[in-house]
């Protein structure tokens, strides 16, 4: 084997102090990144969990709709337009909004009621862990997620509040379903959600459709263009990512992230480049023996590059045990930092390239070393 | 005569820059043959350094001609240079430069990876270089383990493991006492009877001339004399060109 490696890890171990600095800069800067892209993806994610836990093959929204929580309403006569569609199988009205939850304590806290109709389904609760679906049909069932217990001042099934004036009990508990803003979502009854948000009888946010068994999903959706006015026809796919970047760019929350990111890099590199510098800077030495004896440009920035490549591994090692910690503490919360596969490899990739790109002011500096002061020194 | 295995012919060299700079050498022509060592000597200052700097192709001259094994090295650029050096020169200092995170063996197997030799043979004709130094013993030792005598023979065999055809040392003795300093110039004499080989040394120890085949006086950048045994060659005196 070369001594390339064993030059450019013995040069690393000889400053210990140095190393350390280093590879503490490149976790660092590595968590960083860690940090704003997991919280990209689990962003990204989370955002579009109403649409992941529908059950439609098409929604029908108004036209324009940006986001899930985007709450303009569509006429009941669309919705039998699309059921005299051939391949729609069933158009199921789903009603969102917001509203008002007042507690016998007194107090109130907004909430973000989600509605469908307990026979067609459409968005109903799912990760029930108390009371039942069925539940729901009684005057006044509400389900809420046991998470937001605290906030909405309830204990459980059976608890009482108020909404627009009328009486709500909860009769179903769910587990893990959060909102990525700290509004809580209530589910209920379709009438019950339009009574809560103040939604006229015939009117519907979305008509989730599913299309007859054996039909195709696209030919559906040009039929359903083609014949229904003011309306836009989605697939959940699509909607996915209309509801993603609405509120990854629409919102600016993902220029954010992705510059502080692009910060922990920056940093890193800085970092890395003034350590691998200041390494090179006290080895002058050796690598103008190098030079002398007749070694190629490239091996030393081999033994160089090899230098940046050890500090880099190490680092993103250390980095990645320390990311899946924060991923495992952030697991449970409204906004979880969501860890790949694929972002794995990618942080790895962006950790070998910024130590790469550290080691170009090692290599300029060692360029300009004139061999002869090997006679001088 | 065997045909030179370095040569530099009419070689001036300007050193330094603007008003400071200096002519360190003014006109030398000097072949260096196989089979025999020889001994460059002169004052401080005298341009000795500079002279094995542009045998070895560590410096090109500012007029006049270098040829490695009879090719004229005009137009090297810096790679082609090093590529000259790893192939053609074993170079040893008198501070020795071994790399001290390296054992003696991987300090000398060092001279073999630079040209891309890194295989188990490149270990054994370490191995071999080290015993011919007599350091078999200490081949794993780093070279603060080594007295400084020990360190100068790990650079000899670090210069000779590449089999060049020339080994340039520049006052490999200086950093030595007297018995140490004669035995690495013993050694340096024993390398030299290779006939495929030319061992140049720097040196102003008057002590050494007995080592020598050919000793060659320098003084202010010129020639002054170059003698083989006790007869002065035919250009003793005569090489310098009138300075300019
Ligand atoms: N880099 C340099 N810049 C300017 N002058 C130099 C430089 N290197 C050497 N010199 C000068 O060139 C002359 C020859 O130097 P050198 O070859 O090192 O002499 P020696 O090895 O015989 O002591 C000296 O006068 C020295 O001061
Ligand atoms: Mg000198």
């Amino acid at each position: 084997m070369s001594l390339i490696y064993r030059l450019a890890s013995r040069n690393l171990l000889h400053d210990r102090l140095r190393f350390v600095a280093t590879v503490v800069g490149i976790v660092f800067s590595i968590l960083l990144v860690t940090v704003q892209l997991g919280l990209y993806l689990g962003f990204g994610r989370i955002v579009t969990t109403m649409i992941d836990h529908a059950s439609a093959d098409l929604w029908i929204m108004p036209p324009g709709t940006k986001c899930f929580e985007d709450p303009s309403t569509l006429d009941e006569r669309t919705r039998f337009q699309a059921l005299s569609i051939n391949g729609v199988a069933q158009a199921a009205p789903v009603v969102i909004g917001y509203a008002e939850w007042r507690i016998a304590a007194g107090g109130t806290f907004p909430v973000f009621i989600v509605g469908s109709d307990l026979r067609e389904g459409g968005l109903l609760p799912w990760n029930l862990v108390e009371g039942s679906l069925e539940a729901l049909a009684i005057p006044g069932a509400v389900a809420v997620d046991r998470s937001y217990f605290d906030r909405l001042g309830v204990e459980g099934i059976g608890a009482n509040a108020e909404i627009r004036g009328q009486k709500v009990e909860v009769r179903a508990v769910t587990s893990g379903i959060r909102s990525f803003t700290t509004t809580p979502y209530v589910f209920t009854t379709l009438d019950r959600a339009r009574a809560f948000t103040g939604t006229a009888a015939n009117k519907a946010t979305y008509f989730l459709v599913r299309v007859a068994p054996g039909a195709d999903v696209e030919s559906v959706r040009h039929r359903l263009k083609a014949n229904l006015s003011d309306v836009d026809v989605l697939t959940a796919a699509e909607f996915r990512d209309r509801s993603r970047s609405f509120w990854l760019f629409g919102t600016g929350a993902g220029f954010a992230l992705f510059a502080g990111a692009l910060l922990g890099m920056i940093v890193g590199t800085v970092i890395v480049a003034q350590t691998l510098y200041s390494s090179t800077k006290d080895h002058i030495n050796e690598f103008a023996t190098l030079r002398a004896i007749g070694s190629s440009g490239i091996y030393i920035h081999k033994v160089i590059i090899c230098q940046a490549l050890i500090s880099a591994v190490i680092g993103f090692c250390l980095a990645a045990g320390i990311g899946l910690l924060v991923v495992a503490a952030t697991a449970d919360t409204a906004l979880p930092i969501v860890m790949t596969p694929t972002l794995t490899l990618v942080l790895l990739f962006l950790t070998l390239v910024m130590c790469v790109v550290s080691a170009v002011a090692a290599i300029l500096q060692v360029m300009r070393i004139d061999p002869v002061m090997v006679f001088t020194r | 005569m065997t045909e030179p295995v370095i040569e530099v012919v009419d070689v001036v060299k300007w050193l330094g820059k603007g008003a400071a700079q200096v002519q360190a050498l003014k006109g030398v022509s000097l072949a260096l043959r196989g089979g025999e060592l020889t001994l460059l000597m002169g004052p401080s200052g005298s341009g000795k350094t500079t002279l094995l700097s542009i045998l070895g192709c560590m410096l090109t001259p500012t007029h006049g001609t270098v040829r490695m094994r009879g090719r004229s090295t005009e137009g090297a650029g810096p790679e082609a240079l090093a590529k000259l050096r790893r192939e053609h020169v074993g170079f040893v200092f008198q501070s020795y430069h071994l790399f001290p995170t390296l054992t003696a063996t991987d300090n000398v197997r060092l001279a073999l990876d630079v040209r891309g030799e890194n295989s188990a043979r490149a270990v054994g004709k370490a191995s071999d270089a080290l015993a011919i130094v007599g350091l078999a013993h200490k081949r794993d030792a780093f070279p603060l383990e080594l007295s400084g005598g020990e360190q100068q023979r790990v650079a000899i065999a670090r210069a000779i493991v590449g089999q060049p055809s020339a080994v340039l040392a520049d006052e490999p003795t200086a950093a030595l006492d007297g018995e140490n300093g004669n035995a690495i110039m013993a050694l340096l004499a024993e390398i030299a009877k290779d006939s495929s080989r030319g061992v140049l040394v720097v040196a102003h120890d008057a002590r050494i001339l007995r080592f020598a085949d050919r000793v060659v006086h320098i003084e202010d950048g010129c020639i002054v004399g170059d003698r083989r045994g006790d007869a002065a060659l035919e250009n003793d005196q005569t090489d310098c060109a009138v300075p300019s």
